[in-house]
């Protein structure tokens, strides 16, 4: 333990305090019962510290070993999601096991980050068509069709994005780069047209929303333009700790969970949320740092899958809360409420402390 | 792997740029548009709701309430507030509609989708019980109130009273009622509508704390409504429930004025209608049956209705004449029955002739002759210029409802209208009120007005103890011109011959003068028979107490036949229930 990063570990806690703060700011209501989220939030708290240090204790490398195991559950149990799970929000997400719910996709994330810098790892770089088409088959093309099913349609198009930033950093022979370039450019009319023809109405509203919020701002614009007010009433200093009046006065949508970052940002103004965003780049740039301190190259791949999973999830989730990205349903990581995405997380921070903390020693 | 520090140093870079752009949004929504987003966000939290100003209550010259003030509810639906699905057939049983009326006016709403949707109005207390018991179940369903009117007197001083209700399509796409709000009760007829503005109030808000489902939180402030102005009217209502039943189903029209101050005592059109059917929303074929309705309900015939005043303008001609000086009160007439212009024959109504007539005498008994000659020695301009001294040919300005002048001719205007020069028969028929001469009711009662008090015309007003009457024609006249007018007004009431004998009151001295104004020129004998239509319109006028009049009426009585047989009684009743309603005259419990 003598190289264990402490500020890696603090930052996600410092950060899942807050969330559980504003979660309870958020989710006081003035008439109805109060529901306990914040309560739940913390337990997870305790199990996700538990699960960060076991994930920081093993050699990191012992996880190339039972990588593809790790996947194929995975995808298991996102199909057991779309056969099982019940709805919420008129989304499959959730399995229930026992007393717990839990969002197979959180942890799905981490098993495709793993694998995926198995599989890049074990290859020659730049990488050439073969083993490009098998990354494309087994670790895009199906987990995007099984999260699109559930329907989770951000987490879908954030893990492609996360594949394939670790396939660029790989690096792949220009001739196929420039050729695959060529093909998405062109069929993306085309695609584009199947993608909308597929999404739900929602989905579609929120994206048209997105364009133009004033279309309805009661209706399909509501959420962003909702979220903007409260995110700049919040001003410099903010209207104050349970002061905030967006949440839990329902004008805001899913207030504990996507647009958690919007209830924060109206009690504690711009000074508040200043605070937080630097607490997210720290841990981003120290994710990115520890992929670069990496012993090997599993080590730094899966640092910076993990690294940009984080940026992807902070960028569009407060991306959206300001009006920067379309509605998907993506949280804050640590913030939002989530007891299997705040467990995931934590198993991905220690994942990184494993990663750092290894650096220094000798492979044999 | 391609080159790692690079790489990664680029991934950082990235992470940079995306906290750079953060901040910048950041910067942008809460200190550049802070402001306006903090606003924003109050106004999100605070609903404000009207709560609807009570309306001054209308009272006539005694305190007694004319009017009162009603809820009227209204059974809307939020469509924000609405789940999909809404139970479409079972919102129809609770409101008592159809099906189809409700998806037809869901359908219709362009409005924001937190303004009500007003379904179904004109609820009662025990659909609003119902409604309350049962909002559960249709989500958005709420009941709004809204102030209106129930007027206990029904039709009686329809007319004058005017009825409330909600601003028409009409109205509202013309911009009228621009500054009330939505789905208030508006004046649309006589007072209430002349009045609007002082007996409407100001509604008053509550600001109530709401989340965004719309459910309230808590009151948060209350600025209270301020209650409309209180009017008492002049208009003596006891008195005007007299004058409309003598008229017994007849049409026609009274106005009685308090000569001293124009005060308006009375104000009867007939037929009227009743201004409840208005204020809980009029159906269609109730409209439709009032706007056909031959009798014209919604003509003030007070002011719109203008025909030949008849006999009654021989006090205007009478006046003249002495004025004028052509005459004096002892220059006399006599009465053969008829006098021939060229080979013109004109006859006096009496057949047989008065004899020899002088001015109280062809008054008292309305002879005709007498006055086509002092007609044909004053010549019609001269006649004009008294008739207009006194109101006649002049708007009296009331506002009440659009109002016609009457017509009294003179030679110029014949001669620029019909290009032809004026004749003498035509003064002849004009020195006794027919042919050309024309007048409203109202122009009828502003002239015995006049004579009841000296010579004023006042404009005719509706409220009472307003400060000075406002002259709108003076007639000076000397006080022996008067004194004859008024000896000769009292003996058309109280002489043995006078044509207005049945106006005589045991309680009042009364004087009037009697009118006929002619349908069509036939005989008398042959009226009788006749159907209703071409019957004569029958004109009364009258002051009382003679002596110091404190009421001035004038009666019209359509197809009535001879004023002194229909329109006199309506008269008398008027007169004396105003004396007593005014304390003039207190009955005295019956001896046995």
């Amino acid at each position: 333990m003598r190289n264990f990063d402490w500020l890696m570990f603090s930052i996600p806690i410092v950060l899942t305090l807050l969330g559980i703060m504003t979660i309870y700011s958020a989710t006081r209501s003035v008439l109805d019962t109060q529901p306990s989220f914040y309560v739940r939030q913390s337990i997870w708290l305790v199990l996700s510290i538990v699960a960060l240090f076991v994930s920081a204790s093993f050699d990191y490398r012992k996880l190339i070993g039972f990588a593809y195991h790790l996947y194929g559950i995975g995808l298991i149990l996102l199909f057991l999601t779309i056969v099982l799970g019940h709805t919420g929000m008129g989304a499959q997400r959730w399995l229930r096991i026992g007393p717990v719910s839990f969002q197979p996709s959180e942890m799905f994330r981490i098993a495709i980050i793993i694998v995926v810098a198995k599989y890049l790892s074990i290859k020659r770089s730049p990488l050439s068509t073969s083993p490009l088409a098998t990354l494309l088959f087994l670790f895009v093309l199906i987990p995007f069709y099984l999260l699109y099913k559930q329907p989770d349609l951000g987490t879908a198009i954030t893990l492609v994005g996360i594949v394939v930033l670790m396939v660029l950093v790989k690096g792949v022979q220009k001739r196929i780069l420039v050729s695959l370039l060529l093909v998405i450019i062109i069929s993306l009319p085309f695609a584009g047209n199947i993608l909308w023809e597929g999404l739900k109405e929602y989905q579609r509203n929120r994206l048209v929303a997105f364009i133009d919020p004033k279309v309805d701002p009661k209706g399909i614009g509501y959420q962003i333009e909702q979220s903007k007010i409260t995110i700049g009433s919040g001003k410099f200093f903010g209207k104050g700790y349970l002061k905030g009046t967006q949440g839990p006065f329902r004008f805001l949508p899913e207030k504990h969970t996507d647009f958690i970052f919007s209830v924060f940002s109206e009690e504690w103004g711009a000074v508040g949320s200043v605070v937080v965003i630097s607490l997210y780049l720290l841990l981003i740039i120290r994710g990115f740092e520890t992929a670069f301190y990496a012993k090997d190259e599993f080590g730094t791949l899966l640092s910076i899958g993990i690294s940009a999973m984080f940026l992807f999830y902070v960028f569009i989730n407060i991306g959206m809360t300001m009006g920067l990205m379309p509605v998907v349903g993506i949280p804050l990581p640590f913030f939002s409420y989530g007891g299997t995405a705040l467990l995931s997380n934590f198993i991905c921070v220690g994942l990184l402390i494993n990663v750092r903390m290894r650096r220094f020693i000798l492979f044999y | 792997m391609i080159d790692k520090k690079k790489t990664i140093t680029v991934l950082a870079y990235i992470s940079m740029a995306v906290f750079v752009i953060f901040l910048l949004r950041l910067w942008q929504l809460q200190i550049l548009k802070g402001s306006y987003y903090r606003k924003q966000s109050e106004k999100n939290r605070v609903r404000v709701f009207k709560i609807p100003a009570p309306r001054g209550i209308i009272f006539d010259r005694n305190g007694i309430p004319l009017v009162k003030n009603a809820p009227y509810f209204i059974a809307s639906l939020i469509p924000g507030l609405s789940k999909k699905g809404l139970n479409l057939s079972g919102l129809s049983k609770l409101l008592d509609t159809s099906v189809e009326d409700l998806s037809e006016k869901i359908a219709k709403r362009k409005k924001h989708v937190l303004e009500p949707i007003r379904l179904k109005e004109g609820l009662s207390f025990s659909q609003v019980a119902r409604i309350e018991a049962r909002r559960s179940d249709f989500p958005g369903l709420v009941v709004e109130t809204e102030i209106t009117r129930a007027y206990p007197y029904g039709s009686t001083g329809a007319h004058l009273i005017g009825y409330l209700s909600l601003p028409t399509e009409a109205q509202l796409r013309k911009g009228l009622f621009a500054g009330t709000p939505r789905g208030t009760f508006v004046g649309q007829w006589g007072v209430e509508a002349l009045y609007d503005k002082r007996l409407k109030g100001v509604p008053g808000k509550r600001f109530i704390e709401v989340d965004a489902l719309g459910r309230q939180l808590r009151t948060l402030k209350v600025v209270p409504p301020q209650k409309g102005e209180e009017l008492t009217l002049s208009v003596d209502i006891r008195t005007q429930k007299t004058a409309e039943e003598a008229f017994k189903g007849k049409a026609g029209a009274l106005m009685a004025l308090d000569p001293q101050s124009g005060e308006v005592l009375a104000l009867v059109s007939l037929p009227s209608f009743d201004p409840n059917l208005f204020v809980r929303g009029i159906s269609q074929r109730q409209w439709n049956r009032l706007r056909r309705n031959p009798g014209h309900p919604f003509l003030n015939r007070v002011f719109q209705s203008q025909y030949p005043p008849g006999s009654i303008f021989k006090i205007v001609t009478a006046i003249a004449a002495l004025e004028e000086g052509v005459v004096d009160e002892n220059f006399s007439v006599d009465c053969t029955g008829e006098i021939h212009v060229g080979i013109w024959k004109f006859s006096c109504w009496k057949g047989q002739g008065h004899g020899k007539t002088a001015l109280r005498k062809a008054l008292v008994e309305s002879c005709d002759i007498y006055f086509y000659e002092i007609g044909r020695l004053l010549g019609m301009d001269r006649i004009a210029k008294y008739a207009n001294a006194l109101g006649l040919g002049i708007a009296p300005g009331v506002k009440l409802s659009a109002e016609r002048k009457g017509l009294i001719p003179t030679t110029s205007w014949k001669l620029r209208k019909k290009g032809i020069p004026w004749y003498l028969g035509e003064t002849f028929n004009a020195a006794i009120g027919q042919g050309y001469v024309s007048i409203t009711p109202a122009q009828a009662a502003l002239m015995i007005s006049a004579i009841a008090n000296g010579g004023n015309v006042y404009r005719p007003e509706l409220l009472k103890d307003q400060p000075g009457p406002e002259p709108i024609a003076k007639l000076s006249l000397s006080p022996k011109t008067l004194r004859i007018i008024r000896d000769s007004l009292v003996g058309v009431v109280e002489d043995r011959k006078g044509t207005g004998g049945t106006v005589r009151s045991e309680i009042v001295g009364i004087a009037g003068k009697t009118g006929t104004a002619q349908v069509i020129k036939i005989p008398e004998s042959a009226k009788k028979k006749l159907a209703n239509k071409f019957r004569d319109h029958a004109w009364f006028v009258a002051y009382a107490p003679a002596e110091d009049p404190s009421i001035a009426v004038s009666v019209f009585v359509e197809h009535g036949g001879h004023g002194g047989e229909t329109a006199g009684p309506i008269a008398k009743a008027t007169i004396e229930a105003y004396m007593k309603s005014s304390g003039y005259y207190v009955e005295t419990p019956a001896k046995n």
